[in-house]
């Protein structure tokens, strides 16, 4: 998953210190691993200087951290596209999957229609596999299942994360 | 070809390759409703995946789009032909000469051999008793059945159940196919069968075929899919997503 995208996409919804933003980060999207502070230092230091975040100048009496960081139009631009973008049809997508569905709830994005473009891309790379079996050696079906299997058990996850957008967006607008 | 077929496809070139069109479909059972007004367009030739969760309406529209229930609002068109304002008599012959059905559970008439429900659409279009079940035993060799002509739908396996269910939907050249979870009763190589069979058979006669199902593995045997939520239909095209 893109540390970068994602912390772009927490930036849209408003402006925030490294701190808040990491916090914010790792209760949504890094409950096992945290995410280092100075990864997301670097990635905030990166990021503004191609200029997708601007950093405010910084506040006094508040310690050494307290820049607070806002997303630029380049920035939405690229975060959007992100979004829209499925992602390749391969197996643990659930992470950037999952990152998009919240993010796009808490901005109040259409996360459905993100969900159905994901679909529309594993469903091409079921037809394209399918059409392999029909048409190939046994040993290509037989990998080809192997394949279609993944990828379903992709589709049914995100069927049952659509069967859950209400309470989830919920849960991400608490 | 067939006169029917003829009158489809004239019909079909008239109208820039639309074979099955469903404009603002409503259909509700008591205060339930199942279908909320549903736009749906099938070209002819291509086979369509109806895909939703339980309970979305998808074997709702099924029924609608093959004249088998009418929408309480809405039109449904088929060739050309407004049929959800036809009378219950021209639905039934149109059922019966021009579209073929596949459903979850075969549904083979049990007092009837395997070949004699394989023959039935012919033999209620009219077609001579010898001529219907020459017909019907060629389909026998071509999905692998040899020798079962004889049995009744107790004595067949499910997946023999389901490809002469297959053979009885496609043996008088439907122009439309309608497969109602066709695989649902299967294992997962059995259903690969019947899906191969029910592909080669649409693709060789050119038939439409629109098909509920809630496994992906069978819809991408589909040349595209529309997703039924909430009594609606949305197109899935890779790359974007849209009514």
């Amino acid at each position: 998953m893109s540390v970068a995208l994602t912390l772009l996409g927490l930036l849209e919804r408003e402006p925030m210190h490294g701190y808040d933003l990491k916090r914010r980060y790792d209760f949504w999207f890094a409950t096992d691993k945290p995410l280092p502070f100075g990864q997301v230092y670097s990635t905030l230091g990166r990021l503004a200087r191609d200029g997708k975040v601007v950093a405010g100048d910084v506040e006094r009496g508040s310690g050494p951290d307290r820049k607070r960081y806002a997303i630029t139009d380049m920035g939405v631009t690229e975060f959007e596209a992100w979004l829209t973008e499925p992602a390749a049809p391969e197996p643990h997508l659930q992470t950037v999957l999952l990152a998009k569905v919240v993010l796009a709830l808490m901005l109040g994005r259409p996360a459905e229609r993100y969900l159905d473009i994901q679909r529309a891309a594993h469903l091409s790379r079921m037809r394209e596999l399918t059409e392999v079996k029909r048409s190939g050696k046994l040993v290509d079906a037989l990998l080809a299942d192997h394949g279609l299997f993944h990828l379903e058990a992709d589709l049914r996850f995100i069927d049952l994360t659509a069967a859950r957008l209400s309470a989830l967006e919920e849960a991400v607008r608490a | 070809m067939s006169v029917a077929r003829a009158i489809g496809v004239v019909a079909v070139l008239n109208g820039g390759g639309r074979l099955i069109e469903a404009r603002g479909v409503v259909r509700s059972f008591g205060q339930t409703p199942a279908l909320r007004g549903v736009d749906l367009t099938v070209n002819a030739g291509e086979i369509l995946a109806v895909m939703g969760p339980s309970g979305s309406g998808k074997s709702t529209l099924l029924h609608c789009l093959a004249g088998i229930l009418t929408p309480n609002s809405g039109e449904i068109w088929f060739a050309g032909r407004r049929i959800d304002t036809m009378g219950e008599k021209e639905r039934s012959e149109l059922r019966r000469d021009r579209f073929g059905f596949v459903f979850q559970f075969g549904q083979l008439v049990p007092e009837l051999t395997a070949e004699e429900n394989v023959a039935l659409p012919l033999l209620l279009a009219g077609v001579r008793r010898s001529g219907a079940l020459a017909r019907a035993r060629e389909w026998f060799h071509r999905l692998d059945l040899d020798g079962l002509q004889g049995r009744r739908s107790g004595e067949l396996s499910g997946g023999q159940a389901q490809r002469v269910a297959l053979a009885r939907a496609v043996v008088a050249e439907p122009e439309v196919l309608f497969a109602d979870e066709p695989t649902g009763s299967l294992d997962s190589l059995t259903g690969e069968q019947v899906m191969n069979l029910l592909v080669d058979a649409a693709r060789a006669q050119g038939t439409t075929v629109i098909l509920v199902t809630h496994e992906p593995r069978v819809a991408a045997y589909a040349d595209r899919e529309v997703i039924v939520r909430d009594g609606r239909a949305t197109s899935l095209v890779a790359g974007q997503a849209g009514s």
